[in-house]
C-alpha cells in the first residue's frame, strides 16, 4: 500500500517537473490580444466572417488584415469591445437576421412532383427543376437547417422557418440555398414581402396562391415611388431595408397575401 | 473491313432488363411539324447561344436563331417556319432553366413563298473536293453536337488542339441504355449515310483508324453496317462487345475496342488518341455536308410500358414531349414516371411540355409497375456497389462520406472520376440514391473550384 | 384563391431509374433459406431442445427489435428480416439444451445492445449473434459448454458430453510427447468423430455448427444466389487446414469441420455489415479469422476460437476495408 502511493506520488512528481520545464522553455510567444479577442468575439464559431472560426478571425484582426466588424454575431457590442482592444475605429454594423422570401407552404404553393431522393435541396432542385411548381419558391428540404450552426432554422410545411432569436446572421444559409431566396435583413425590420417569383402575375398565380404579382398597391399605400420604402425586381416587390415602411396598415392590404408583418418563427425551445 | 470481337473487358458493370423489344421492329416514321415548337438555346454543352429573334419575328427553317456562344458551344437553327410567339426561360429536360423561342408553327412567314419548303438550307459541299476546315465549319454551321446525350460540340472534337492526334476514330453503336432503339434503327436503315459519316470524319481527323462498337445483342445492325462497310478502304472494323452496362460510355468504349485506359478527368479520349462519336452524329454530318441539311431533326425512340404504340421517331427539335405521345397513340395506362433519355442515365421530368433537344434519344412513359422508389434505407456494406462500378470507385464509401457532408472525404475517395452511370444505385439492395449521392458531391466540388477560381481572379485584378 | 394541383404527379428522382430487384429482405430471405438445412440437421440431431431455443431466440430478436425501434422513435424495421436472421444464427450457435431464459438475455444482448445501440442495421461494428455469443459464453460459461448428444433422444442414458474440440486442442501438446506417450495420442485420436459422422454433423456441438454438408449446401445456394462471395470462406477455411497442417495435432480436416468453422466462414465471417467490401479485403479478413481462429484454438484458454477470431476481425475490417480501397478505372 505505502509502495503503491509513493510510486503514484513519484510518477506524478517526475511529469510535473518535466511539464514544468517544457512550459518553460518550449511556450509559444503569442500576442496577448489574440486571445482578448477571441474572448470578446461570441465564440460560435459559425464562420459568417469567413474565417476559420473565431479564433482565425482574431487572429486576423490583430494582424490587421481582416475589418473590424464582420462578426455579424457579435454586432456593434462586440465590435466596440474589439475596437478598445486593439485601439481602433468601430465600423457600425446592425444586427442581421435571415429571412426566407418565401410563404408558398405545402397548401398554398403547388407541386408538379413527387420527389423521390436525397432529401437536400441543392439535388432536389437539379432533378427536373425541383418538385415545386414555383421555380423560385422554397423546396423545403432543409439544406439551409442543414447548414445553420444555431439550428435557427426548421421547416414547417414544406418551408424554411428561421427563429430570429437563435439567428446570429452568418449567411451561411444564404449561401448554400439554390433558389438563393434567403436574404440578411435587419433584425429591427418588421414588414416584408415573402416572396422570390419575378413573374407576371398569371404566371406566378398558376403556382402559389400567395405570390406577389407586382401590383405596386404596397409602394402606393406607403407613399407613392417617391417614398422609395419598396423596389420592384420585374414583378416583385421589394423592400427597401434603408428606408423600410413603418405602416403596418399596408399588410393587411396587400392583395397577394405575401406581405406579412414580422415573418420570423419561434421555436418553442 | 472486317468484323472482330470485343478482346477487352472492363470490369464492373450491370445488367439491366433491357426491354428493347418494344420499339426495336418500328420503322423510324416522320413526325410532321407541330403546332408549336419550343426551341431552347441550351441544347449543347457548354455555353448556351445567344438568342437573335424576338417576339413576333418570322423565321424560315434553317435559320440560325441562336447564335454560337464561346468556344464549347454551337449555334441553333429553327427547325421549322413559324413565327415567334415568345422569348421565355423554359425548364429544360435536365432541371435547367434556359431561354427558349417559341415558335408557332401555324403562322408562315410572309413575303415570297420559299421555294421549296424542305429544301437545302446549306449549299451541298463535295466532301472530296473540299478542305478540312471547309468540312470542320460545315460541321459547326451545322450546330452539330453529339447526340448521345452529353452533347458535347462536334467541331470542338474532330478539331484536337496542337500537338494531339486521333489515331482511332471509335463509332459509338452500342446502345446500351434500356429501351432505347434510336441508333438501331437508324444502323438498320441509314447504314451508307453513316458511311459516308465516317469518311468525311476520316478526312477531317487526317485517316485514323475507324472502330466500329455494336453490342452482340445487335446481329440485324451489325449485318447492316458489314454491307454498308464491305468495300470501304483502310483500317475499319466492326468490334462486337459483349452485352453490358455501360458499355457505351466513352471510357469503356475504347478500352472495350481498343485497349486504352484514359486516365482519371480531366484527361480526355483524345489525350489517348481516340474520338468516340454516336453513330446518330456521324449520320448528321454526312447529311450536313452532302445535303447541306443542318441537323435540325433526330430520331427519338418513344418507348416504355405506359404508351400506346411504343416507335421511333423522326421529329424537329423543339417538339413537345406531348406531341410525341399524341403521336403514338397516347397513354395506355396512368405514367407514373416520365423520363427523357433512357431509364439509366436519363432525367426525370415533371411536365410533358418540355421540348426535345438535340440530345433527346429517348422519351420513356414508365407505369408505376416499372418505378422504383429510393428509401432512406442504410447501406449494408453488401460491396454490390462496389462490383458493379466500371469505374471501380468504393461507391459505398462516397455515398456515406456525402450523406454525413464530408465532401473532402468523397473527393479523396474519387469521386470526380464517377460517370454517374447508374451502375451503383441499379445494383444497391437498399435502394439507396448512391449515384444521386456522388452527383451531390461532384456539383459541390464543382463550385467550391469555381469559387477558388473567381477568387484567384478576383486577386489577381487587384 | 388557391391554384388547382393536378391530382397524379409524376415522380421526380435522380438516374438510374431502373433497379435490380435485389433487395435487403430478398437477401435477408436468402440467407434464412441458406440455413434451413443445417436447422433441420441441428432439430433432428438435438430434438424438441433446439426447436424450443431456435423459437425462443427468433421470437425475441424480432420483439427486442421492435421495441427499440419503437424507443428509438424509429421506423420498424422487422420487415427486413435481419432480427429473424441474427435471431436464428445465434440460436445455431447455442448448444441446444441452455436455458431458454439464457437465449432471451442473448437475444436482447445481440438486437439491443450489439445492433440498435449502434443505429440499427448497417452500423454494427460487431456482427450481433457473434457478440451475444461471445457475451454468453463469457457470463454463462457452464451451460453453454453443456453440449447434448447428438439423437440424446433415442438413447436416453448419456444425454450430455465433451466436444472433440477439447480433445483436439490436447493434441497440439500431445504432439511433441507423442514418442513419450503414443496413449495418450491415440486415446485423443479416437475421440475426433469419424470423417463420416463430422460430415454428416453426427456430434456433440451447437445446433447449428455441426453439419458440414447441410452447411455446404447453404452456402452453396448463397454463391449461386450471389449473396456471398467465395472469398471469405475460401481464404478462412484454406487458411484453417493449412495452419493445421503446419502445427500438427489432429488432422486438417477435423479442425475444419469440428466447432464452428464451417457456419464461421460461411455465415458469420460473410456478414456484409462487418466484413470488407473489396474482394482483395475479403482475402485478408478472412485469412486473419482463420489465422486467429486457430492461433485461439491452439494456445487459448478455449477450445474454440471461432467467435472471437471472427469478433477481433470485424473490429480490424474498417481498417482493411481502408488498405484495400480499389483503384479507380485509369487512375495511376
Amino acid at each position: 500500500m505505502t509502495i503503491a502511493i509513493v510510486c503514484i506520488a513519484g510518477v506524478g512528481l517526475v511529469a510535473a517537473i518535466v511539464l514544468a520545464i517544457a512550459d518553460k522553455y518550449l511556450s509559444v510567444k503569442e500576442d496577448p490580444r489574440i486571445g482578448m479577442v477571441t474572448a470578446a468575439l461570441p465564440g460560435a464559431n459559425c464562420g459568417g466572417c469567413g474565417f476559420p472560426g473565431c479564433d482565425g478571425y482574431a487572429r486576423a484582426l490583430v494582424a490587421g488584415t481582416a475589418p473590424n466588424g464582420a462578426c455579424a454575431a457579435g454586432g456593434d457590442a462586440c465590435a466596440a469591445e474589439i475596437a478598445k482592444i486593439l485601439g481602433v475605429e468601430a465600423a457600425a454594423t446592425e444586427k442581421r437576421v435571415a429571412l426566407v422570401k418565401c410563404c408558398g407552404t405545402r397548401s398554398e404553393a403547388i407541386r408538379v412532383g413527387d420527389y423521390n431522393g436525397i432529401c437536400d435541396c441543392n439535388v432536389a432542385a437539379a432533378t427536373a427543376g425541383g418538385d415545386k411548381g414555383c421555380t423560385y419558391g422554397c423546396l423545403g428540404y432543409g439544406a439551409c437547417a442543414n447548414v445553420c450552426p444555431k439550428n435557427a432554422i426548421s421547416i414547417h410545411d414544406g418551408l424554411a422557418k428561421v427563429d430570429k432569436r437563435l439567428c446570429i446572421g452568418c449567411g451561411k444559409c444564404v449561401a448554400i440555398c439554390p433558389k438563393r431566396l434567403i436574404e440578411l435583413v435587419p433584425a429591427s425590420a418588421t414588414i416584408h414581402v415573402l416572396c422570390n417569383n419575378p413573374d407576371k402575375g398569371p404566371s406566378v398565380r398558376k403556382v402559389c396562391g400567395v405570390g406577389c404579382m407586382g401590383c405596386h398597391l404596397c409602394e402606393k399605400n406607403s407613399g407613392g415611388k417617391e417614398a422609395g420604402h419598396f423596389t420592384f425586381q420585374g414583378f416583385l416587390a421589394k423592400v427597401n431595408y434603408a428606408n423600410p415602411p413603418a405602416d403596418a396598415q399596408i399588410v393587411a392590404k396587400c392583395p397577394a397575401k405575401c406581405m406579412v408583418e414580422d415573418a420570423h418563427f419561434e421555436s418553442g425551445n | 473491313m472486317k468484323t472482330v470481337k470485343s478482346q477487352f473487358k472492363f470490369k464492373g458493370g450491370v445488367h439491366p432488363d433491357y426491354n428493347k423489344e418494344l420499339a426495336r421492329e418500328q420503322p423510324i416514321e416522320r413526325l410532321l411539324v407541330p403546332a408549336e415548337l419550343v426551341i431552347s438555346m441550351s441544347q449543347h454543352l457548354g455555353a448556351p447561344a445567344k438568342c437573335l429573334v424576338k417576339p413576333g419575328d418570322f423565321v424560315r427553317r434553317g435559320q440560325v436563331v441562336g447564335e454560337k456562344n464561346g468556344f464549347i458551344s454551337v449555334c441553333v437553327r429553327a427547325s421549322a417556319d413559324g413565327k415567334v410567339k415568345a422569348v421565355e426561360k423554359r425548364l429544360g429536360p435536365a432541371g435547367g432553366k434556359a431561354d427558349a423561342i417559341i415558335l408557332d408553327t401555324t403562322e408562315k412567314p410572309e413575303g415570297e413563298a420559299p421555294a421549296v419548303a424542305d429544301g437545302p438550307v446549306l449549299p451541298p459541299l463535295d466532301w472530296k473536293t473540299a478542305s478540312r476546315e471547309e468540312l470542320l465549319k460545315r460541321v459547326e454551321e451545322a450546330g452539330i453536337c453529339g447526340m448521345g446525350g452529353a452533347g458535347f460540340p462536334t467541331n470542338v472534337k474532330l478539331n484536337p488542339p496542337p500537338g494531339k492526334r486521333c489515331e482511332y476514330l471509335i463509332l459509338n453503336g452500342a446502345e446500351c441504355e434500356p429501351y432505347l432503339t434510336a441508333d438501331y434503327r437508324l444502323m438498320l436503315e441509314r447504314a451508307p449515310r453513316i458511311r459516308l459519316g465516317v469518311e468525311i470524319m476520316r478526312k477531317i481527323l487526317g485517316g485514323p483508324a475507324v472502330r466500329i462498337a455494336i453490342e452482340a445483342n445487335k446481329p440485324e445492325a451489325i449485318k447492316a453496317m458489314e454491307a454498308a462497310f464491305a468495300d470501304i478502304d483502310g483500317n475499319v472494323e466492326i468490334v462486337v462487345l459483349p452485352v453490358l452496362y455501360p458499355q457505351g460510355s466513352e471510357k469503356h468504349q475504347i478500352f472495350a475496342t481498343v485497349g486504352r485506359v484514359v486516365p482519371e478527368p480531366p484527361a480526355l479520349p483524345i489525350d489517348v488518341g481516340c474520338v468516340v462519336e454516336n453513330v446518330g452524329t456521324v449520320a448528321a454530318i454526312a447529311d450536313a455536308v452532302e445535303l447541306g441539311e443542318p441537323l435540325l431533326d433526330r430520331v427519338t425512340t418513344v418507348s416504355g410500358g405506359a404508351v400506346a404504340t411504343p416507335k421511333n421517331i423522326l421529329a424537329p427539335c423543339g417538339t413537345k414531349y406531348s406531341d410525341l405521345i399524341a403521336f403514338c397513340g397516347g397513354e395506355k395506362e396512368p405514367v407514373a414516371k416520365l423520363i427523357s433519355g433512357g431509364t439509366m442515365m436519363g432525367f426525370a421530368v415533371s411536365t410533358a411540355e418540355i421540348a426535345t433537344t438535340k440530345t433527346t434519344s429517348g422519351l420513356l412513359l414508365l407505369p408505376r409497375s416499372k418505378v422504383s422508389q429510393y428509401s432512406s434505407q442504410p447501406c449494408i456494406n453488401c460491396g454490390r456497389c462496389v462490383r458493379a462500378c466500371p469505374m471501380n470507385l468504393n461507391a459505398a464509401e462516397i455515398a456515406k462520406a456525402v450523406e454525413s457532408n464530408d465532401i473532402k472525404a468523397a473527393e479523396d475517395a474519387h469521386v470526380m472520376t464517377c460517370i454517374e452511370c447508374g451502375a451503383c444505385s441499379f445494383s444497391c439492395p437498399a435502394y439507396r440514391p448512391i449515384t444521386q449521392f456522388c452527383r451531390r458531391a461532384k456539383n459541390s466540388i464543382r463550385a467550391r473550384i469555381a469559387a477558388e477560381k473567381a477568387k484567384a481572379a478576383a486577386a489577381a485584378n487587384k | 384563391m388557391k391554384p388547382k394541383e393536378t391530382a397524379e404527379h409524376y415522380i421526380l428522382s435522380s438516374s438510374p431509374h431502373a433497379h435490380s430487384n435485389s433487395s435487403v429482405s430478398r437477401i435477408m430471405l436468402d440467407v434464412i433459406l441458406a440455413l434451413l438445412p443445417t436447422t433441420a440437421v441441428g432439430v433432428w440431431f438435438f430434438g424438441m431442445p433446439a426447436v424450443w431455443t431456435i423459437a425462443t431466440c427468433v421470437s425475441t430478436c424480432i420483439v427486442t427489435e421492435a421495441l427499440c425501434r419503437l424507443a428509438m422513435k424509429r421506423e420498424n424495421t422487422i420487415g427486413d428480416l435481419s432480427a429473424i436472421v441474427t435471431g436464428l444464427l445465434l440460436a445455431l450457435n447455442l448448444p441446444a439444451g441452455i436455458p431458454l431464459w439464457m437465449a432471451v438475455v442473448g437475444s436482447v444482448f445481440a438486437i439491443g445492445v450489439s445492433k440498435q445501440v449502434f443505429g440499427g442495421l448497417g452500423m454494427n461494428p460487431f456482427n450481433p449473434a457473434l457478440a451475444a455469443r461471445a457475451f454468453m459464453l463469457i457470463s454463462f460459461t457452464g451451460p453453454m459448454t453443456t453440449w447434448l448428444k447428438p439423437l440424446w433422444w433415442k438413447t436416453p442414458d448419456a444425454v450430455t458430453t465433451a466436444t472433440p474440440l477439447a480433445a483436439m486442442k490436447g493434441m497440439f501438446a500431445a504432439d511433441a510427447t507423442a514418442h513419450a506417450t503414443p496413449h495418450a495420442a491415440q486415446n485423443a485420436l479416437e475421440q475426433i468423430p469419424s470423417l463420416c459422422n463430422l460430415l454428416t454433423g453426427n456430434m456433440p456441438g451447437c445446433i447449428g455448427e455441426v453439419s458440414a454438408i447441410a452447411l455446404a449446401i447453404g452456402a452453396a445456394y448463397l454463391l449461386w444466389r450471389k449473396v456471398i462471395t467465395w472469398h471469405i470462406p475460401v481464404a478462412f477455411i484454406a487458411t484453417v487446414a493449412v495452419y493445421s497442417l503446419i502445427a500438427g495435432g489432429a488432422p486438417a480436416y477435423a479442425q475444419v469441420l469440428t466447432g464452428g468453422v464451417m457456419i464461421g466462414a460461411c455465415f458469420m465471417a460473410t456478414d456484409y455489415v462487418t466484413s470488407p467490401t473489396t474482394s482483395k479485403g475479403k482475402l485478408i479478413f478472412g485469412f486473419g479469422c482463420g489465422l486467429l481462429c486457430m492461433l485461439i484454438r491452439q494456445f487459448g484458454s478455449y477450445p474454440e476460437g471461432c467467435s472471437f477470431a471472427i469478433l477481433i476481425m470485424n473490429a480490424v475490417a474498417p481498417l482493411i476495408n481502408r488498405w484495400t480501397q480499389p483503384k479507380p478505372f485509369g487512375a495511376k
